[in-house]
């Protein structure tokens, strides 16, 4: 009788029009010890579905607020601020046209003051230039001198020996 | 939506979400990392969570294409096969333990060979034991073209085992 059940019930299994309390019957019969031989191969089936149910998923899974990313956008928006300011600043408080100018021409008074002090400068080494040659002069006349100095000697030594 | 209301939510089918990518992507690890990104993407739409009227099914829907997609994607290439972690609960002797642990095993493999199609609904059917309604919400498909595929899929696994019981052919 409940043999003849199961049998039926299997039938139905196959062609997929068991209900799932019917099935819930098959597997508790299948996983109990007295299954008739001819069923048996049935077995590892249902018992497999029964075992397979138990797997569960053991992995923790981080459930991050989005708080991290946020703070990276808010950084590189800082980055971008700055590096306009850096372009900006210099433009905004640089010289303006008339500063230029006026820069220009304290430039170009400095360049010839100094070009004059040259000029000064150039006149002065001309005149140390003659002041040179006089001494050069001045030892020409020593050189005389020291020359006139060797012959006293010599005649003196004449003089003694006379 | 806290982080408790949200564990509470989810709890009761992340296992459901896992065994399914499980047997549609084949590696734990593959199936652990596609459940994870399942219930972060639930996670970081919890506003919308409640718009939801059924948000299991809904995850086993994402689930379903989350895992046909990575299928279809290069990185799945490298997928690694590993079997199912079996438990004999039996107290039989090692004999008939190590002859149930193989033909168990078997059925996994052989439902391994299974077009996706009717391993999802194979998956939801027998293992998960949704009520067609529900399945057909799922995979939107009108129930009696899943009562026909999964007819199919038991009809092949019965077959198959069949063979391997009576004669050893595998």
């Amino acid at each position: 009788m409940v043999l003849n059940n199961i049998e039926n019930l299997l039938e139905r299994y196959d062609n997929a029009e068991t209900t799932l309390q019917e099935e819930a019957q098959l597997r508790a019969y299948f996983s109990s010890d007295n299954v008739a031989p001819h069923l048996e191969h049935y077995k590892p089936l249902f018992v497999y579905f029964t075992n397979t149910q138990q797997e569960a998923f053991t992995k923790d899974v981080p459930l991050n607020t989005k708080k991290k990313t946020r703070l990276y956008q808010w950084i590189s928006v800082a980055a971008v601020a700055v590096i306009m300011l850096g372009i900006m600043i210099p433009q905004a408080f640089g010289p303006s046209e008339q500063e230029k100018e006026e820069a220009l021409l304290a430039y170009n008074k400095a360049m010839d003051a100094l070009s004059l002090i040259s000029i000064g400068m150039n006149e002065g080494k001309e005149q140390l230039n003659t002041l040179s040659l006089v001494s050069d002069n001045f030892e020409n006349g020593r050189q005389g001198a020291s020359r006139l100095n060797e012959f006293n000697k010599a005649k003196s030594r004449i003089f003694k020996n006379n | 939506m806290t982080q408790a209301d949200f564990v509470s939510l989810v709890m009761p089918f992340k296992d459901k979400v896992f065994r399914l990518a499980k047997r549609l992507l084949v590696s734990r690890e593959e199936a652990e990392d596609a459940t994870q990104e399942i219930l972060l993407k639930l996670w970081n739409n919890k506003q919308k969570i409640s718009d939801y009227n059924n948000v299991e099914a809904f995850s086993m829907t994402m689930t379903k294409n989350f895992c046909l997609d990575r299928l279809k994607s290069k990185q799945a290439q490298n997928l690694k096969i590993v079997h199912s972690n079996y438990q004999d609960n039996s107290h039989s002797s090692l004999q008939k333990q190590v002859e149930a642990r193989d033909s168990v095993d078997w059925v996994s493999s052989i439902i391994e060979t299974l077009p996706e199609q009717q391993k999802i609904i194979v998956q939801l059917r027998d293992i998960e034991q949704y009520d067609f309604a529900e399945i057909s919400k799922m995979l939107d498909m009108n129930e009696t073209a899943i009562r026909v595929a999964l007819s199919r899929a038991r009809k092949t696994i019965r077959e198959k085992l069949t063979n391997t019981h009576s004669y050893g052919i595998k």
